[in-house]
């Protein structure tokens, strides 16, 4: 085993490095958010916050997150538990029933993330008008609903095929009913897919932005994306630890979401999340 | 929509048990297919007729549209401003596309040969960078880079002796577009190296053993043994990185807010947008996005081949 001691620590080494290259924009964040106004205009930067200030967070919270933070959370709700569970439905037709269009499902999912959306975005206000769903949290959602969609079924379908049929006969012939033991023994092994689906429709609706500039015109209904960037603009450009602020707010809640199925989403990635 | 219509044939004739496993999957699709035909389904197929189509500010308040046959593909393909924007996105997704991948790969090899820890520590760290919403993040770099108080300039300063303060990073297209790319980059590696770490994890031991044994160096193994295993996934990853990165809308947009000059730094995706929702030019908007998606088919036929031969 000669030079492991050695390749060992330039591994670690290189971990560290990546690790701190990952997180240090978050750390650059939370730390500006809690300088002092008058510090953030000082060509020497601090690295540590030298006192934790939460004035900036007083001032960002003063001026619209709440409402905003309750718009982007039922969007996003509506949104990951719609997605959850129609994709599930898709999945389980797509691998337990005898279909041919795994092949056909691989091509939709990939040819449907080429369209751009900003040109779709015109004929999907006109759709959500028509029906009076502008500025409301059913349309915004059932846009984000039909583009997360084609992914979250093709992900799922991949955990589905996962878990073996024959579990579910030998169950049936020990009694249970098909459904019966769907519910009793596919289900439990389906919950890591389900988190890792979930995962990704809860970032790509947290922390869309183009649909909800253009569909939430109210600005009682606009979303965290929405508020966060009415900051950037005009008189409050400049106030960057209130934005930085604003910004670690915006990040919480997802920080939140990821903390609570972080140990289930390691083992979820790896029980295969992408198997094609 | 197919689905639809033969889940509500099927229900006509519903008979008990033993017809079930022919009702049941098409219930099971409907609702998600009926959503995509809607949302996406009709809002695809108006795009594609307002390509051919006199689409402006009139007809958005009303006016008939004229049919023009390939008049805004023969308008777009001749405007050098389009050809500027295309070459500057396919420039930038080429950059960002390679180095989320090399990098991706290297953290996901790097995973699998961690100690415990040191991957938890990994780990976290890159969910924790994925977790960082676009437009966050992009403000977050914006502020790294910011002109007069950055942590960049300051950091040059120092590391040069030369006077860095007030150098902006943005106003200049090409740095504009390298921090562009560290923006993105740095926002796609998470989700590529774990899905790569995914499927290194899935490659059996027991062959790489075989290979050492056989006398394969490290490069040789990978080449030979693991990277066959997740090919398919480093195909639908890469493909992926492509299609994001060539339609990359939230971070140049955000980055052009913070400062930049929207006409030399504008990405296809931004461009769509603005010729669609700012000048109202749906009929040209709609023959650029039908172009975009041509060029990422042909990108990607050959790969979606590849990847349905080996899907049998």
């Amino acid at each position: 085993m000669k030079g492991s001691l050695l390749s060992r620590s330039l591994l670690n080494i290189a971990a560290v490095i990546v690790f701190v290259c990952s997180v240090f924009p978050v750390y650059w964040m939370v730390n500006t958010s809690m300088l002092p106004g008058a510090k953030i205009k000082s060509t020497r930067p601090s690295f540590l916050p030298e006192s934790l200030n939460f004035s900036n967070y007083a001032t960002a919270l003063g001026d619209g997150f709440i409402p905003a933070m309750w718009m982007s959370l039922a969007v996003t709700g509506l949104t990951l538990v719609t997605a959850l569970v129609f994709a599930f439905m898709a999945a389980l037709a797509l691998s337990r029933f005898t279909f041919r269009s795994r092949k056909s499902l691989i091509v939709a999912v990939l040819v449907i993330q080429m369209v751009p959306a900003e040109a779709l975005i015109i004929s999907m206000f006109r759709l959500l008008d028509g029906w009076h769903l502008v500025n409301t949290v059913l349309g915004l959602s059932a846009v984000y609903i039909a583009m997360v969609l084609p992914f979250t079924i093709w992900t799922l379908r991949g955990f589905v095929q996962g878990v073996p049929a024959d579990l579910e006969e030998a169950a049936q012939i020990d009694g249970c009913s098909k459904a019966g033991a769907f519910w009793r023994i596919t289900f439990p092994l389906l919950a890591p897919g389900l988190v890792s689906t979930g995962i990704f429709a809860f970032i790509q609706a947290w922390n869309e932005f183009v649909f909800a500039l253009v569909i939430m015109t109210r600005e009682e209904s606009q979303t965290l994306p929405i508020w966060l960037r009415s900051f950037l603009q005009a008189t409050k450009a400049t106030d960057w630890s209130v934005v930085m602020a604003g910004s670690t707010l915006m990040a919480l809640p997802v920080v939140i979401f990821f903390l609570i199925v972080q140990g289930r989403m390691t083992s979820s990635m790896t029980s295969g999340a992408v198997k094609g | 929509m197919l689905a639809t219509s033969d889940a509500r044939a099927t229900t006509e004739v519903d008979t008990p048990r033993s017809r079930r496993p022919q009702l049941t999957p098409m219930l099971l699709l409907a609702p998600a297919f009926i959503m995509l035909a809607i949302f996406i389904g009709w809002p695809v197929v108006q795009m594609i007729v307002m390509s051919f189509q006199e689409y402006g500010r009139a007809q958005i308040f009303g006016a008939d549209p004229e049919f023009i046959a390939l008049g805004n593909y023969t308008k777009v393909l001749t405007d050098p401003i389009f050809w500027a924007v295309l070459g500057r996105s396919v420039a930038l997704a080429a950059v960002c596309v390679v180095a989320t991948m090399v990098l991706g790969m290297a953290i996901a090899v790097m995973m699998t040969k961690l100690g415990k820890l040191m991957r938890t520590v990994v780990s976290v760290g890159l969910l924790l960078a994925w977790a960082m919403p676009a437009l966050t993040a992009t403000i977050v770099w914006g502020w790294i880079f910011d002109t007069s108080y950055g942590l960049v300039n300051w950091l040059m300063t120092k590391l040069t002796g030369d006077n860095w303060f007030g150098h902006s990073w943005l106003i200049d297209p090409l740095s504009f577009f390298g921090v562009a790319a560290i923006i993105i980059v740095w926002g796609a590696i998470p989700f590529v190296a774990l899905s790569l770490y995914a499927g290194l994890t899935q490659v059996p031991s027991e062959v790489l053993e075989a290979a050492s044994l056989d006398g394969a160096n490290g490069w040789r193994r990978f080449v030979n043994v693991t990277f066959p295993y997740i090919r398919s996934i480093v195909i639908v990853v890469l493909i992926l990185q492509i299609i994001w990165d060539l339609r990359v809308f939230a971070q140049i947009y955000a980055l052009q807010t913070i400062g930049g000059i929207r006409e030399q730094t504008n990405t296809i995706g931004v461009y769509i947008y603005t010729e669609s929702m700012a000048s109202g030019r749906l009929g040209t908007g709609g023959a650029i996005s039908v172009i975009l998606v041509a060029i990422l088919l042909a990108i990607s036929a050959y790969y979606i081949r590849l990847t349905l031969r080996n899907e049998d």
